[in-house]
Protein backbone atom coordinates (compact mmCIF):
# COMPACT_ATOMS: atom_id res chain seq x y z
CA UNK A 1 0.00 0.00 0.00
CA UNK A 2 1.72 3.54 -0.82
CA UNK A 3 1.02 6.59 1.16
CA UNK A 4 -1.48 9.01 -0.22
CA UNK A 5 0.78 11.64 -2.85
CA UNK A 6 1.16 14.90 -0.94
CA UNK A 7 0.73 18.27 -2.40
CA UNK A 8 2.19 21.59 -1.63
CA UNK A 9 -1.34 22.74 -0.19
CA UNK A 10 -2.88 20.72 2.30
CA UNK A 11 -5.63 21.83 2.29
CA UNK A 12 -8.33 18.95 1.77
CA UNK A 13 -9.57 18.25 -1.93
CA UNK A 14 -13.00 17.37 -0.31
CA UNK A 15 -14.21 18.35 3.28
CA UNK A 16 -17.80 17.05 4.40
CA UNK A 17 -18.53 19.15 7.12
CA UNK A 18 -21.58 18.13 9.53
CA UNK A 19 -23.65 16.81 7.20
CA UNK A 20 -27.34 16.06 7.83
CA UNK A 21 -30.43 14.46 6.27
CA UNK A 22 -33.85 12.98 7.08
CA UNK A 23 -36.54 11.28 5.07
CA UNK A 24 -39.27 11.56 6.92
CA UNK A 25 -38.84 9.55 10.28
CA UNK A 26 -35.40 7.94 8.75
CA UNK A 27 -32.40 9.84 10.27
CA UNK A 28 -30.45 8.58 7.47
CA UNK A 29 -27.22 11.02 7.53
CA UNK A 30 -26.09 12.14 10.92
CA UNK A 31 -23.39 15.16 11.52
CA UNK A 32 -21.15 13.27 9.33
CA UNK A 33 -17.55 14.98 8.97
CA UNK A 34 -14.84 14.06 7.32
CA UNK A 35 -11.89 15.08 5.57
CA UNK A 36 -9.90 13.91 1.79
CA UNK A 37 -6.76 14.95 0.48
CA UNK A 38 -5.66 14.59 -2.77
CA UNK A 39 -4.10 11.50 -4.08
CA UNK A 40 -6.11 9.46 -1.10
CA UNK A 41 -8.44 6.48 -1.33
CA UNK A 42 -11.03 6.52 1.69
CA UNK A 43 -13.44 3.75 1.85
CA UNK A 44 -17.00 4.04 3.06
CA UNK A 45 -18.16 1.25 4.90
CA UNK A 46 -20.81 -0.06 6.97
CA UNK A 47 -23.96 -2.66 7.28
CA UNK A 48 -26.93 -1.99 5.00
CA UNK A 49 -29.03 0.93 4.90
CA UNK A 50 -26.14 2.81 7.04
CA UNK A 51 -26.67 5.82 4.96
CA UNK A 52 -23.97 5.09 2.69
CA UNK A 53 -25.58 5.43 -0.84
CA UNK A 54 -27.35 8.49 1.01
CA UNK A 55 -23.86 10.08 1.67
CA UNK A 56 -22.30 9.98 -2.26
CA UNK A 57 -25.99 11.54 -3.01
CA UNK A 58 -25.58 14.46 -0.88
CA UNK A 59 -22.08 15.01 -1.78
CA UNK A 60 -23.19 14.77 -5.37
CA UNK A 61 -25.82 16.71 -5.04
CA UNK A 62 -28.50 13.82 -6.47
CA UNK A 63 -30.01 14.43 -2.58
CA UNK A 64 -29.99 17.96 -0.85
CA UNK A 65 -28.91 18.00 2.85
CA UNK A 66 -31.11 19.65 6.13
CA UNK A 67 -27.75 20.90 7.13
CA UNK A 68 -24.33 20.99 6.85
CA UNK A 69 -21.70 21.89 4.37
CA UNK A 70 -19.50 20.10 1.17
CA UNK A 71 -16.60 21.66 0.52
CA UNK A 72 -14.60 21.31 -3.04
CA UNK A 73 -11.33 22.63 -3.09
CA UNK A 74 -12.62 25.39 -0.49
CA UNK A 75 -15.63 26.09 -2.82
CA UNK A 76 -19.26 25.37 -0.85
CA UNK A 77 -21.54 23.21 -3.04
CA UNK A 78 -23.73 22.41 -0.80
CA UNK A 79 -26.94 22.05 -2.65
CA UNK A 80 -25.83 22.80 -6.20
CA UNK A 81 -27.49 21.05 -9.10
CA UNK A 82 -25.67 17.48 -9.80
CA UNK A 83 -24.27 18.45 -13.35
CA UNK A 84 -23.04 21.19 -11.87
CA UNK A 85 -21.31 19.11 -9.22
CA UNK A 86 -19.92 16.26 -11.66
CA UNK A 87 -18.56 19.68 -14.22
CA UNK A 88 -16.45 20.46 -11.20
CA UNK A 89 -14.76 16.71 -11.63
CA UNK A 90 -16.64 14.96 -9.21
CA UNK A 91 -17.73 11.64 -11.40
CA UNK A 92 -19.71 9.01 -9.78
CA UNK A 93 -21.00 5.30 -10.23
CA UNK A 94 -24.63 4.47 -9.47
CA UNK A 95 -24.83 1.29 -7.36
CA UNK A 96 -27.82 -0.27 -9.94
CA UNK A 97 -25.88 -0.26 -13.05
CA UNK A 98 -28.30 0.88 -15.84
CA UNK A 99 -26.47 1.55 -18.74
CA UNK A 100 -28.65 2.80 -22.07
CA UNK A 101 -29.06 -0.66 -22.99
CA UNK A 102 -29.97 -0.40 -27.07
CA UNK A 103 -26.94 1.75 -27.40
CA UNK A 104 -23.33 0.32 -27.95
CA UNK A 105 -21.24 0.02 -25.02
CA UNK A 106 -18.88 2.53 -26.44
CA UNK A 107 -21.47 5.09 -27.43
CA UNK A 108 -22.51 5.06 -23.88
CA UNK A 109 -19.48 7.33 -23.31
CA UNK A 110 -20.47 9.85 -25.61
CA UNK A 111 -22.79 11.34 -22.82
CA UNK A 112 -19.98 12.47 -20.53
CA UNK A 113 -17.60 13.53 -23.94
CA UNK A 114 -20.39 15.80 -24.74
CA UNK A 115 -20.39 17.55 -21.64
CA UNK A 116 -19.21 21.03 -21.21
CA UNK A 117 -16.22 20.10 -19.22
CA UNK A 118 -14.79 17.67 -21.40
CA UNK A 119 -15.07 20.08 -24.33
CA UNK A 120 -13.66 22.98 -22.30
CA UNK A 121 -10.45 20.53 -21.43
CA UNK A 122 -10.24 19.57 -24.84
CA UNK A 123 -9.46 22.85 -25.80
CA UNK A 124 -12.78 23.63 -27.58
CA UNK A 125 -11.83 21.38 -29.89
CA UNK A 126 -13.32 17.94 -29.95
CA UNK A 127 -12.44 15.33 -32.67
CA UNK A 128 -14.37 12.19 -32.72
CA UNK A 129 -15.87 10.98 -29.83
CA UNK A 130 -16.48 7.88 -31.21
CA UNK A 131 -13.01 7.04 -31.03
CA UNK A 132 -12.03 8.43 -27.89
CA UNK A 133 -14.95 6.20 -26.12
CA UNK A 134 -12.93 2.80 -28.12
CA UNK A 135 -9.71 4.09 -26.12
CA UNK A 136 -11.19 4.77 -22.72
CA UNK A 137 -12.88 1.50 -22.64
CA UNK A 138 -10.03 -0.26 -23.71
CA UNK A 139 -8.41 1.18 -20.52
CA UNK A 140 -10.77 -0.70 -18.69
CA UNK A 141 -10.00 -3.93 -19.85
CA UNK A 142 -12.33 -4.34 -22.79
CA UNK A 143 -10.02 -5.81 -25.23
CA UNK A 144 -9.43 -3.88 -28.52
CA UNK A 145 -10.76 -5.04 -31.53
CA UNK A 146 -12.86 -7.49 -29.53
CA UNK A 147 -16.73 -7.24 -30.60
CA UNK A 148 -17.54 -6.52 -26.75
CA UNK A 149 -17.20 -2.58 -27.67
CA UNK A 150 -19.57 -2.66 -30.44
CA UNK A 151 -22.49 -4.77 -28.32
CA UNK A 152 -25.41 -3.52 -26.82
CA UNK A 153 -24.97 -2.18 -23.77
CA UNK A 154 -27.96 -4.36 -21.95
CA UNK A 155 -26.26 -7.71 -23.41
CA UNK A 156 -23.35 -7.19 -21.89
CA UNK A 157 -22.17 -9.50 -18.91
CA UNK A 158 -22.16 -7.51 -15.40
CA UNK A 159 -18.23 -7.45 -15.26
CA UNK A 160 -18.34 -5.32 -18.35
CA UNK A 161 -21.27 -3.19 -17.16
CA UNK A 162 -18.95 -2.09 -13.76
CA UNK A 163 -16.34 -1.63 -16.16
CA UNK A 164 -18.21 0.57 -18.48
CA UNK A 165 -19.81 2.66 -15.24
CA UNK A 166 -16.02 2.95 -14.22
CA UNK A 167 -14.87 4.30 -17.67
CA UNK A 168 -17.92 7.02 -17.64
CA UNK A 169 -16.07 8.54 -14.53
CA UNK A 170 -13.01 8.33 -16.66
CA UNK A 171 -14.73 9.93 -19.61
CA UNK A 172 -15.47 12.80 -17.49
CA UNK A 173 -11.85 13.49 -16.85
CA UNK A 174 -12.69 13.69 -12.67
CA UNK A 175 -10.52 14.68 -10.42
CA UNK A 176 -12.16 12.57 -7.83
CA UNK A 177 -14.03 9.74 -8.16
CA UNK A 178 -16.95 8.14 -5.88
CA UNK A 179 -17.57 4.49 -6.88
CA UNK A 180 -20.92 3.17 -5.33
CA UNK A 181 -20.50 -0.47 -4.74
CA UNK A 182 -18.09 -0.87 -7.94
CA UNK A 183 -17.58 -4.46 -6.54
CA UNK A 184 -20.68 -5.90 -5.30
CA UNK A 185 -21.51 -9.06 -7.67
CA UNK A 186 -17.77 -9.31 -9.15
CA UNK A 187 -16.41 -13.14 -9.31
CA UNK A 188 -13.12 -13.07 -7.96
CA UNK A 189 -11.70 -13.10 -11.84
CA UNK A 190 -13.70 -10.13 -12.45
CA UNK A 191 -12.19 -8.36 -9.32
CA UNK A 192 -8.82 -9.30 -10.22
CA UNK A 193 -8.94 -7.54 -13.48
CA UNK A 194 -10.26 -4.31 -12.55
CA UNK A 195 -8.17 -3.67 -9.02
CA UNK A 196 -5.32 -3.07 -11.61
CA UNK A 197 -7.36 -0.23 -13.20
CA UNK A 198 -8.37 0.91 -9.67
CA UNK A 199 -4.68 0.94 -9.07
CA UNK A 200 -3.30 2.96 -11.79
CA UNK A 201 -5.78 5.52 -11.14
CA UNK A 202 -4.43 5.97 -7.53
CA UNK A 203 -0.58 6.29 -9.05
CA UNK A 204 -2.36 8.54 -11.60
CA UNK A 205 -3.22 10.87 -8.58
CA UNK A 206 -6.83 10.47 -8.82
CA UNK A 207 -8.56 10.41 -5.31
CA UNK A 208 -10.97 7.86 -4.78
CA UNK A 209 -13.81 7.02 -2.57
CA UNK A 210 -15.09 4.04 -2.97
CA UNK A 211 -18.62 2.58 -0.46
CA UNK A 212 -17.66 -1.47 -0.23
CA UNK A 213 -18.81 -4.35 1.14
CA UNK A 214 -16.14 -6.56 -0.49
CA UNK A 215 -13.94 -5.36 2.56
CA UNK A 216 -10.94 -7.65 2.10
CA UNK A 217 -10.63 -6.23 -1.46
CA UNK A 218 -10.72 -2.84 -0.41
CA UNK A 219 -8.41 -3.01 2.55
CA UNK A 220 -5.83 -3.90 -0.03
CA UNK A 221 -6.00 -0.55 -1.40
CA UNK A 222 -7.73 1.99 0.61
CA UNK A 223 -5.66 4.41 2.89
CA UNK A 224 -8.10 4.94 5.38
CA UNK A 225 -12.02 3.79 6.00
CA UNK A 226 -14.76 5.35 7.37
CA UNK A 227 -17.70 3.31 9.47
CA UNK A 228 -21.20 4.17 9.20
CA UNK A 229 -23.91 2.66 11.36
CA UNK A 230 -27.03 4.19 11.53
CA UNK A 231 -26.11 7.41 9.70
CA UNK A 232 -23.28 8.27 12.30
CA UNK A 233 -19.67 7.87 11.94
CA UNK A 234 -18.40 5.20 14.56
CA UNK A 235 -15.33 4.45 13.10
CA UNK A 236 -12.32 6.51 11.05
CA UNK A 237 -8.64 5.53 10.11
CA UNK A 238 -5.99 2.90 9.14
CA UNK A 239 -8.40 -0.30 7.25
CA UNK A 240 -6.26 -2.73 9.97
CA UNK A 241 -7.18 -0.26 13.24
CA UNK A 242 -10.91 0.28 12.78
CA UNK A 243 -12.12 -3.09 12.20
CA UNK A 244 -10.32 -3.82 15.54
CA UNK A 245 -12.69 -1.38 17.41
CA UNK A 246 -15.41 -2.88 19.61
CA UNK A 247 -17.97 -0.46 18.29
CA UNK A 248 -17.68 -1.21 14.21
CA UNK A 249 -17.26 -4.92 15.25
CA UNK A 250 -20.57 -4.78 17.48
CA UNK A 251 -22.08 -3.25 14.31
CA UNK A 252 -20.59 -5.97 11.82
CA UNK A 253 -21.17 -9.00 14.30
CA UNK A 254 -24.27 -7.42 16.27
CA UNK A 255 -24.29 -7.88 19.95
CA UNK A 256 -24.92 -10.59 22.09
CA UNK B 1 -27.98 0.55 -54.51
CA UNK B 2 -31.55 1.00 -55.50
CA UNK B 3 -32.19 -1.35 -51.80
CA UNK B 4 -31.02 1.57 -49.77
CA UNK B 5 -31.99 4.57 -52.21
CA UNK B 6 -35.75 3.63 -52.57
CA UNK B 7 -37.04 4.41 -48.59
CA UNK B 8 -35.80 7.86 -48.55
CA UNK B 9 -36.99 8.87 -52.41
CA UNK B 10 -40.33 7.95 -51.87
CA UNK B 11 -41.61 10.46 -49.84
CA UNK B 12 -39.22 12.90 -51.86
CA UNK B 13 -41.20 11.88 -54.80
CA UNK B 14 -44.50 11.11 -53.25
CA UNK B 15 -44.56 15.27 -51.83
CA UNK B 16 -42.87 16.46 -55.19
CA UNK B 17 -45.15 15.03 -57.67
CA UNK B 18 -48.81 14.42 -55.50
CA UNK B 19 -49.93 17.79 -55.79
CA UNK B 20 -49.38 17.67 -59.56
CA UNK B 21 -51.72 14.90 -59.89
CA UNK B 22 -54.29 15.52 -57.29
CA UNK B 23 -57.49 17.01 -58.13
CA UNK B 24 -58.08 20.38 -56.00
CA UNK B 25 -59.92 19.45 -53.51
CA UNK B 26 -57.74 16.26 -52.60
CA UNK B 27 -54.91 19.37 -52.63
CA UNK B 28 -55.99 20.70 -49.53
CA UNK B 29 -56.06 16.97 -47.80
CA UNK B 30 -52.72 16.86 -49.04
CA UNK B 31 -52.01 20.48 -46.84
CA UNK B 32 -53.57 19.36 -43.70
CA UNK B 33 -51.86 16.00 -43.89
CA UNK B 34 -48.57 17.51 -44.34
CA UNK B 35 -49.34 19.85 -41.57
CA UNK B 36 -50.57 16.94 -38.79
CA UNK B 37 -47.62 14.98 -40.45
CA UNK B 38 -45.49 18.15 -39.03
CA UNK B 39 -47.05 17.98 -35.55
CA UNK B 40 -46.97 14.38 -35.43
CA UNK B 41 -42.73 14.91 -36.12
CA UNK B 42 -42.81 17.00 -33.36
CA UNK B 43 -44.42 15.16 -31.34
CA UNK B 44 -42.02 12.03 -31.57
CA UNK B 45 -39.23 14.13 -31.45
CA UNK B 46 -40.45 15.46 -28.22
CA UNK B 47 -41.30 11.99 -26.72
CA UNK B 48 -37.82 11.00 -27.78
CA UNK B 49 -36.39 12.95 -24.79
CA UNK B 50 -38.79 11.70 -22.64
CA UNK B 51 -41.74 14.70 -22.68
CA UNK B 52 -44.77 13.46 -23.77
CA UNK B 53 -46.83 16.27 -24.81
CA UNK B 54 -50.47 16.38 -25.20
CA UNK B 55 -50.62 20.03 -26.67
CA UNK B 56 -49.46 20.16 -29.82
CA UNK B 57 -52.02 22.53 -30.37
CA UNK B 58 -50.17 25.16 -28.24
CA UNK B 59 -47.54 25.40 -30.71
CA UNK B 60 -49.76 25.69 -33.63
CA UNK B 61 -51.52 28.11 -31.73
CA UNK B 62 -48.40 30.34 -30.70
CA UNK B 63 -47.44 30.17 -34.00
CA UNK B 64 -50.80 30.63 -35.80
CA UNK B 65 -51.33 33.98 -33.67
CA UNK B 66 -47.86 35.13 -33.55
CA UNK B 67 -47.84 35.58 -37.63
CA UNK B 68 -51.65 36.62 -37.62
CA UNK B 69 -50.54 39.71 -35.53
CA UNK B 70 -47.37 40.00 -37.43
CA UNK B 71 -49.31 40.62 -40.38
CA UNK B 72 -52.33 42.16 -38.97
CA UNK B 73 -50.77 44.70 -37.03
CA UNK B 74 -47.55 45.65 -38.73
CA UNK B 75 -48.71 44.39 -41.67
CA UNK B 76 -45.59 42.86 -42.76
CA UNK B 77 -45.08 40.52 -46.30
CA UNK B 78 -46.17 36.92 -45.95
CA UNK B 79 -42.19 35.91 -46.34
CA UNK B 80 -41.67 37.43 -42.62
CA UNK B 81 -44.42 36.29 -41.04
CA UNK B 82 -43.57 32.97 -41.40
CA UNK B 83 -40.40 32.68 -40.53
CA UNK B 84 -40.73 35.19 -37.39
CA UNK B 85 -44.16 33.61 -36.47
CA UNK B 86 -42.15 29.95 -36.24
CA UNK B 87 -39.29 31.24 -34.36
CA UNK B 88 -41.16 33.33 -32.32
CA UNK B 89 -43.73 30.72 -31.37
CA UNK B 90 -41.03 27.98 -30.54
CA UNK B 91 -39.27 30.60 -28.47
CA UNK B 92 -42.75 31.64 -26.64
CA UNK B 93 -43.54 28.10 -26.04
CA UNK B 94 -40.17 27.03 -24.46
CA UNK B 95 -40.37 30.03 -22.20
CA UNK B 96 -43.82 29.28 -21.26
CA UNK B 97 -42.88 25.73 -20.59
CA UNK B 98 -39.17 25.99 -18.64
CA UNK B 99 -41.31 25.70 -15.44
CA UNK B 100 -42.59 22.47 -16.16
CA UNK B 101 -39.25 21.47 -17.50
CA UNK B 102 -38.68 19.31 -14.56
CA UNK B 103 -41.76 17.46 -14.92
CA UNK B 104 -41.75 13.72 -16.03
CA UNK B 105 -44.19 11.67 -17.96
CA UNK B 106 -48.06 12.52 -17.43
CA UNK B 107 -47.24 15.34 -15.18
CA UNK B 108 -45.61 17.29 -18.33
CA UNK B 109 -48.59 15.76 -20.43
CA UNK B 110 -51.11 17.58 -18.15
CA UNK B 111 -49.56 20.84 -18.31
CA UNK B 112 -49.37 21.04 -22.30
CA UNK B 113 -53.07 20.09 -22.56
CA UNK B 114 -54.15 22.57 -20.36
CA UNK B 115 -52.16 25.53 -21.70
CA UNK B 116 -53.96 25.60 -25.32
CA UNK B 117 -57.11 25.18 -23.36
CA UNK B 118 -56.25 28.05 -21.14
CA UNK B 119 -55.47 30.64 -24.12
CA UNK B 120 -58.39 29.86 -25.95
CA UNK B 121 -60.44 30.77 -22.81
CA UNK B 122 -57.85 34.04 -22.51
CA UNK B 123 -58.47 35.50 -26.02
CA UNK B 124 -62.35 34.74 -25.41
CA UNK B 125 -62.35 36.65 -22.03
CA UNK B 126 -60.14 39.61 -22.57
CA UNK B 127 -61.05 39.78 -26.67
CA UNK B 128 -57.76 40.41 -26.93
CA UNK B 129 -55.89 39.40 -30.49
CA UNK B 130 -59.36 39.68 -31.56
CA UNK B 131 -61.22 37.94 -29.50
CA UNK B 132 -63.64 35.50 -30.45
CA UNK B 133 -64.29 36.83 -34.18
CA UNK B 134 -60.32 36.26 -34.75
CA UNK B 135 -58.46 38.10 -37.28
CA UNK B 136 -59.23 38.03 -40.64
CA UNK B 137 -58.66 39.61 -44.02
CA UNK B 138 -54.69 38.76 -43.50
CA UNK B 139 -52.55 37.89 -46.48
CA UNK B 140 -52.78 34.34 -48.62
CA UNK B 141 -50.08 33.03 -50.65
CA UNK B 142 -49.39 34.22 -54.14
CA UNK B 143 -50.86 30.86 -55.96
CA UNK B 144 -51.78 26.94 -54.99
CA UNK B 145 -48.35 25.96 -56.08
CA UNK B 146 -46.46 27.95 -53.95
CA UNK B 147 -48.59 27.15 -51.03
CA UNK B 148 -48.83 23.00 -51.92
CA UNK B 149 -44.59 23.48 -52.65
CA UNK B 150 -43.56 25.40 -49.50
CA UNK B 151 -45.61 22.75 -46.98
CA UNK B 152 -44.53 19.84 -48.75
CA UNK B 153 -40.77 20.99 -49.06
CA UNK B 154 -40.81 21.57 -44.89
CA UNK B 155 -41.54 18.21 -44.73
CA UNK B 156 -39.15 17.03 -46.20
CA UNK B 157 -36.70 18.89 -44.69
CA UNK B 158 -38.28 18.18 -41.26
CA UNK B 159 -38.76 14.23 -42.34
CA UNK B 160 -34.66 13.89 -43.06
CA UNK B 161 -33.51 16.94 -40.55
CA UNK B 162 -35.00 15.10 -37.60
CA UNK B 163 -33.54 11.69 -38.55
CA UNK B 164 -30.13 13.03 -38.98
CA UNK B 165 -30.65 15.54 -35.81
CA UNK B 166 -31.06 11.65 -33.78
CA UNK B 167 -27.93 10.40 -34.93
CA UNK B 168 -25.84 13.16 -33.51
CA UNK B 169 -24.04 12.81 -30.37
CA UNK B 170 -26.58 15.90 -29.30
CA UNK B 171 -29.19 13.25 -30.50
CA UNK B 172 -27.82 10.55 -28.57
CA UNK B 173 -27.46 12.69 -25.23
CA UNK B 174 -31.25 13.60 -26.16
CA UNK B 175 -32.42 10.17 -26.07
CA UNK B 176 -30.18 9.44 -23.09
CA UNK B 177 -32.31 11.61 -20.95
CA UNK B 178 -35.32 9.88 -21.49
CA UNK B 179 -33.67 6.92 -20.70
CA UNK B 180 -32.07 7.91 -17.48
CA UNK B 181 -31.67 11.43 -16.49
CA UNK B 182 -29.95 10.72 -13.23
CA UNK B 183 -27.01 9.21 -15.38
CA UNK B 184 -26.81 12.13 -17.81
CA UNK B 185 -26.40 14.63 -15.53
CA UNK B 186 -23.75 12.48 -13.67
CA UNK B 187 -22.27 13.43 -17.13
CA UNK B 188 -21.90 16.52 -16.60
CA UNK B 189 -25.26 17.66 -19.00
CA UNK B 190 -27.77 20.20 -17.86
CA UNK B 191 -30.62 18.37 -18.58
CA UNK B 192 -33.19 21.14 -18.28
CA UNK B 193 -30.50 23.28 -21.09
CA UNK B 194 -30.77 19.83 -23.66
CA UNK B 195 -34.49 19.66 -22.67
CA UNK B 196 -35.09 23.44 -23.46
CA UNK B 197 -33.21 22.93 -26.49
CA UNK B 198 -35.28 20.01 -27.62
CA UNK B 199 -38.46 21.78 -26.86
CA UNK B 200 -37.63 24.98 -28.88
CA UNK B 201 -36.95 23.04 -32.01
CA UNK B 202 -40.57 21.12 -30.97
CA UNK B 203 -41.99 24.31 -30.92
CA UNK B 204 -40.64 26.08 -33.89
CA UNK B 205 -41.97 22.86 -35.69
CA UNK B 206 -45.59 23.15 -34.10
CA UNK B 207 -45.59 27.01 -34.50
CA UNK B 208 -44.27 26.74 -38.14
CA UNK B 209 -47.90 24.94 -39.17
CA UNK B 210 -49.81 27.19 -37.28
CA UNK B 211 -48.08 30.23 -39.13
CA UNK B 212 -48.57 28.70 -42.02
CA UNK B 213 -52.27 27.32 -41.62
CA UNK B 214 -53.03 31.18 -40.75
CA UNK B 215 -52.41 32.27 -44.51
CA UNK B 216 -53.31 29.52 -45.96
CA UNK B 217 -57.09 30.60 -44.11
CA UNK B 218 -56.34 34.14 -44.42
CA UNK B 219 -57.73 33.98 -40.46
CA UNK B 220 -56.50 33.28 -37.12
CA UNK B 221 -58.65 32.65 -33.98
CA UNK B 222 -59.40 30.39 -31.47
CA UNK B 223 -60.18 26.97 -33.63
CA UNK B 224 -56.02 27.22 -33.40
CA UNK B 225 -56.05 26.21 -30.17
CA UNK B 226 -58.66 23.21 -31.04
CA UNK B 227 -57.91 19.70 -29.34
CA UNK B 228 -57.27 18.31 -33.08
CA UNK B 229 -54.35 19.74 -33.02
CA UNK B 230 -52.79 17.59 -30.15
CA UNK B 231 -55.02 14.45 -30.37
CA UNK B 232 -54.32 13.97 -34.43
CA UNK B 233 -50.73 14.44 -34.15
CA UNK B 234 -50.17 11.86 -31.25
CA UNK B 235 -52.54 9.50 -33.03
CA UNK B 236 -50.13 9.52 -36.13
CA UNK B 237 -47.28 8.94 -34.29
CA UNK B 238 -48.83 5.86 -32.77
CA UNK B 239 -49.99 4.19 -35.36
CA UNK B 240 -47.00 5.12 -37.64
CA UNK B 241 -44.34 3.58 -35.58
CA UNK B 242 -43.19 5.73 -32.69
CA UNK B 243 -39.12 7.68 -32.59
CA UNK B 244 -38.18 7.14 -36.64
CA UNK B 245 -40.26 10.44 -37.72
CA UNK B 246 -40.95 8.35 -41.05
CA UNK B 247 -43.82 6.82 -38.81
CA UNK B 248 -45.27 9.90 -37.90
CA UNK B 249 -45.36 10.82 -41.56
CA UNK B 250 -46.64 7.78 -42.27
CA UNK B 251 -49.41 7.45 -40.18
CA UNK B 252 -50.70 10.93 -40.62
CA UNK B 253 -51.06 10.27 -44.58
CA UNK B 254 -52.75 7.49 -43.53
CA UNK B 255 -55.07 8.67 -41.36
CA UNK B 256 -56.31 12.18 -42.53
CA UNK B 257 -57.27 11.05 -46.05
CA UNK B 258 -58.59 7.76 -44.40
CA UNK B 259 -60.80 10.59 -42.38
CA UNK B 260 -61.22 12.69 -45.44
CA UNK B 261 -62.53 9.33 -47.56
CA UNK B 262 -64.56 8.60 -45.07
CA UNK B 263 -67.06 11.51 -45.70
CA UNK B 264 -68.86 9.63 -48.14
CA UNK B 265 -70.39 7.42 -45.46
CA UNK B 266 -72.04 9.47 -43.58
CA UNK B 267 -73.27 9.23 -39.88
CA UNK B 268 -71.21 6.64 -39.32
CA UNK B 269 -67.90 8.13 -39.89
CA UNK B 270 -66.28 8.52 -36.67
CA UNK B 271 -67.24 4.80 -35.77
CA UNK B 272 -65.46 3.10 -39.10
CA UNK B 273 -62.44 5.80 -38.13
CA UNK B 274 -62.43 4.51 -34.70
CA UNK B 275 -62.70 0.92 -35.39
CA UNK B 276 -59.89 1.36 -37.83
CA UNK B 277 -57.51 3.15 -35.39
CA UNK B 278 -57.78 -0.02 -33.13
CA UNK B 279 -57.37 -2.55 -36.00
CA UNK B 280 -54.26 -0.56 -36.51
CA UNK B 281 -53.14 -0.50 -32.70
CA UNK B 282 -53.97 -4.02 -32.10
CA UNK B 283 -52.41 -5.52 -35.61
CA UNK B 284 -49.12 -3.33 -35.66
CA UNK B 285 -48.74 -1.80 -31.81
CA UNK B 286 -44.98 -1.50 -33.20
CA UNK B 287 -46.15 0.60 -35.29
CA UNK B 288 -47.27 0.40 -39.63
CA UNK B 289 -43.34 2.07 -40.21
CA UNK B 290 -41.35 -0.46 -37.78
CA UNK B 291 -43.61 -3.32 -39.79
CA UNK B 292 -43.01 -2.42 -43.40
CA UNK B 293 -39.65 -1.92 -42.39
CA UNK B 294 -38.33 -5.02 -40.87
CA UNK B 295 -40.40 -6.68 -44.10
CA UNK B 296 -38.09 -4.33 -46.36
CA UNK B 297 -35.06 -5.60 -44.79
CA UNK B 298 -35.57 -9.53 -45.22
CA UNK B 299 -35.93 -8.87 -48.85
CA UNK B 300 -32.24 -8.23 -48.73
CA UNK B 301 -32.29 -11.82 -47.82
CA UNK B 302 -34.14 -13.25 -50.35
CA UNK B 303 -32.55 -15.34 -52.15
CA UNK B 304 -33.87 -17.80 -55.16
CA UNK B 305 -34.38 -21.37 -54.92
CA UNK B 306 -34.56 -23.04 -58.03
Amino acid sequence: MSEPVHTESEAPLLSVEKLDKSFGGVHAVVNVDFKLKQGELLGIIGPNGSGKTTLVNLITGFVKPDSGAVLYRGRNITGWAPYRIAGLGIARTFQMVRPFGELPAFKNLIIPLYSPRVKKLSGGRYGDRDSVAKDLLEEVGFERDSSVTFKAAGSLPHGYLKRLELAKCLALRADLIILDELFSGLSIAELAGILPIIEKLMVEGKTIIMIEHRLRELFRIAHRVVVLNFGCVIGEGNPADVMESDEVKKAYLGTE
Amino acid sequence: MLYVAIPPLLPVIGLLVLPLVLPSYWQKVLIATSIFALLAMSWDFLSSVGMVSLGQALFFGVGAYCSGSLDHYLGLPIWITIPLGTVLGGALCTVLLLPVLRLRGIYFAMVTLVLPLMFERIVEATRILGGTEGLTGLKSFPNDWVELYVIGIVVLVALFGFRRLMSTDFGLVLKAIRDNDRSVMSGGINIYAMKAKALFIAGCTGAFCGAYMTHVYMFVGMPAFALDYSILPLASAVVGGMGTFAGSLMGAFILVPLSEALRGVGGLRTVIYALSLVVFIVALPEGIFHYVQRKYHQIERWVKVD
